[in-house]
């Protein structure tokens, strides 16, 4: 149930991606993370999309994870 | 590691690599020279390393780890030159590819740049400018003539020409006044107006319209997801590939070469970077392709089935006569309006526009009211039950049409208008003429079409028999089907689908909806404002004007293609590239020099589709399939033959 979370959707903007090998690794280590209910990788407008429960995890952490992967964000 | 500092990373190596071949010119010293390549090596491929280390820290594979593999060994053999060779264009060929892909995917982004920043609201009497999405529903917006208007909205007073270009494509501006709808993202060219707050912040159009753009992007071709399985399979395989080049040369440089002129850089991007520019060529002319596979489906379309009412025809619908049976005209008409105030549909808006423009009062409200789609409506009016609407409705609540009434409606309606019935809860009071005018541009686009390719045009209509006819024979459509309830629309959509045909239904997206969803590509037209069109189609018309079908179609056509080049240039370089390599014709820093070309040229090709025009191909003796029927002929109502 839905109702029970509170769902939050953040955008992510990205330096231009070129490799989609990266959509994998990214995508790959936010669905990992707990708390996290999907996290798309919009290749082409390189941006993240996350949807995420916000009692378990930040928002920053999440940005600390992709920055982790090799990913710099890039302020919106 | 962000992109400035990889930059200036690559510069420096690019100066290092200047300074090596001076050395190398001039023949200072052999020390200097190695000294200086293996520094630009390592300063070049600080980024790679650092990118190679991330990934398999979380056991991932990935190129960086085969390039830094490949230079490690370049250098333990003292192939200098080829180790800052490779370091460097790589570091130059992700420079250039995310510059050139920037300019691909610009479409998305010069949408973006349009919208609206702050508006100019008036608050308890008191003028402020807030920020754009500060803006709530039913606040009084006032925009001036050069500014941008914030919101979606109503006008409620002042007049002003309006540049619709971000949200229709259309360059032309639209003038407006008081009652019409404005769109946050447009800009007042001039005049002035004020208007009330309908959609703000993410509920407007305009938001709707970048977040449709920004997922059409990320839906995949076929060819795109072919192409992706191949590279699952492909990388595995040059790998087993390169272990089997290794076992049988005994040649380690040779099979680290191989490897990394294998990776299927080019060939991943081919496909969506003609797509990107595709549908940004289509968002920024108001076509909004919903993904790759679209594009595909829309390439290949050989059948449309339009809608009449909104789409072949203006879709605004005037009252063209009055006829009272025992009452008096404006009576019926003060009634019709009354009831219909309520109604979203058209040919109710039709005649509470006369209503207004009579100078009616409209006193009464209407109560108890039941839409019956299809058939009309069924209000409560001053106590008294009121039925407005077709044949079918009267039929069903036992209404009978005396003679008198049916040969006055059948004259109406052989003339081209819409006849609409106005009854009590027994018998008919009046009678309601509304016609609605063929669009000035349909005949032209019909022809087009024919020149198109597409073989089959097939119209639709709610609407009654000789109204259709007239309409559809005047444009030239092969089969005319009338009077089907919404729903038989999709039934019929349905029946015309099938061997060999690919079809298109193109509508207003309203009370078509269903066959929009039903058809191989549903394409809604004009739908600015209409979010269930927006959604439910596959291909959305923002203007509403029959001209974008051109264009949407000509787009596909030159997208597909488009992609098919890119994909082979890159299949046709790795494969020239492997056997150069196999046979010792190149190393890898050449191989490195072309693959990176071949992947700019891949994402330079698909840069045309941005400036992408339609043109005017009419031939007038296009040849046509004239004699076959589509849809199933025994439909009684195929009017083609009445």
């Amino acid at each position: 149930m839905k109702t029970l979370k509170n769902i939050k959707t953040t955008r992510y903007q990205l330096e231009t991606l070129t490799c989609p090998s990266c959509i994998t690794r990214i995508e790959g280590v936010l669905n990992k993370e707990p708390g996290v209910e999907k996290a798309k990788v919009l290749f082409n407008s390189s941006r993240v999309k996350v949807e995420y429960d916000e009692e378990k995890v930040s928002s920053n952490r999440l940005a600390e994870l992709i920055e982790k992967v090799g990913y710099p964000i890039l302020p919106s | 590691m962000n992109a400035k500092q990889v930059n200036r990373i690559m510069y420096a190596a690019g100066i290092l690599l200047l300074a090596a071949f001076a050395t190398y010119l001039f023949n200072w010293s052999r020390l200097l020279l190695d000294t200086l390549l293996i520094i630009a090596t390592i300063v070049a491929g600080v980024p790679t390393f650092i990118k190679a280390w991330k990934a398999s820290r979380l056991k991932m594979f990935s190129i960086e780890l085969l390039v830094t593999i490949a230079v490690i060994g370049a250098l333990i053999i003292g192939e200098y030159v080829e180790s800052a060779a490779v370091t460097f264009l790589f570091l130059f060929g992700a420079f250039l590819e995310g510059r050139s892909l920037e300019k691909a995917r610009a479409a998305l982004k010069s949408l973006m740049e349009m919208a609206p920043l702050e508006a100019t609201v008036v608050r308890n009497g008191l003028r402020a400018i807030i920020m754009a999405e500060e803006v709530v529903e039913n606040d009084l917006v006032i925009i001036q003539t050069g500014e941008k208007i914030p919101i979606d909205g109503r006008v409620i007073s002042g007049n002003a020409s309006v540049n619709e270009a971000a949200i229709t494509g259309e360059s032309v501006p639209a003038s407006k006044g008081i009652d019409d709808q404005v769109f946050s993202g447009s800009i007042l060219d001039s005049g002035y107006l004020e208007v009330i707050a309908e959609n703000v912040g993410e509920d407007t159009t305009f938001s709707k319209i970048i977040e449709l753009v920004e997922e059409a992007q990320e839906g995949k071709a076929k060819t795109q997801r072919f192409l992706e399985k191949f590279a699952a399979i492909y990388t595995p395989g040059i790998m087993i590939l390169s272990v089997l080049v290794w076992v049988v040369t005994r040649d380690v440089h040779l099979a680290l070469t191989f490897l990394v002129i294998a990776c299927p850089g080019a060939l991943v991007i081919s496909a969506p970077v003609s797509i990107v520019a595709g549908i940004g060529n289509g968002a920024r002319n108001g076509i909004l392709i919903k993904g790759g596979e679209v594009m595909e489906n829309l390439a290949k379309i050989n059948a449309i089935v339009f809608d009449k009412t909104g789409t072949l025809t203006k879709g605004k619908p005037g009252v063209t006569a009055i006829k009272g049976f025992g009452i008096d005209e404006k009576e019926v008409l003060l009634m019709a309006a009354e009831a219909e105030v309520i109604s979203e549909h058209h040919l109710g808006r039709a005649i509470v526009k006369e209503a207004e423009i009579t100078g009616l009062k409209l006193l009464n409200k209407p109560t108890e009211v039941n839409v019956l789609k299809g058939r009309g409506i069924e209000v409560n009016l001053g106590g008294k039950s009121l039925y407005i609407g077709n044949r079918k409705g009267l039929f069903q609540n036992e209404i009978p049409i005396e003679t008198e009434m049916e040969s006055y409606a059948t004259k109406q309606e052989k003339a081209g208008n819409t006849a609409v019935f106005i009854a009590d809860d027994k018998k008919i009071m009046g009678i309601i003429s509304i016609a609605d005018a063929i669009r000035d541009k349909a005949k032209d686009t019909i022809d087009n079409l024919k020149s198109e390719g597409i073989e089959h045009l097939v119209m639709l209509t709610g609407d009654n028999k000789h109204t259709a006819k007239i309409v559809g024979e005047q444009l030239g459509m092969d089969d005319i089907y009338a009077e089907l309830l919404p729903e038989d629309k999709a039934v019929k959509v349905k029946e015309c689908m099938g061997k060999g045909i690919k079809l298109a239904m193109l509508g207003d997206g309203v009370n078509d909806a269903p066959a929009i969803a039903t058809a191989d590509v549903g394409i809604a037209m004009g739908v600015a404002g209409t979010d269930v069109a927006m959604e439910t189609a596959d291909v959305v018309l923002m203007a509403d004007n029959l001209d974008k079908l051109i264009h949407a179609l000509q787009l596909s056509k030159a997208t597909v293609r488009n992609m098919k080049q890119n994909m082979f240039i890159a299949v046709g370089t790795v494969v020239l590239l492997l056997a150069g390599v196999l046979t010792k014709n190149v190393n890898l820093a050449s191989g490195m020099l072309i693959h990176e070309l071949s992947v700019l040229l891949v994402i330079l090709n698909a840069l045309r589709l941005i400036r992408f025009k339609p043109v005017n191909r009419f031939k007038p003796s296009a040849p046509r399939k004239d004699e076959n029927v589509l849809c199933q002929k025994d439909m009684p109502l195929n009017v083609k033959n009445i």
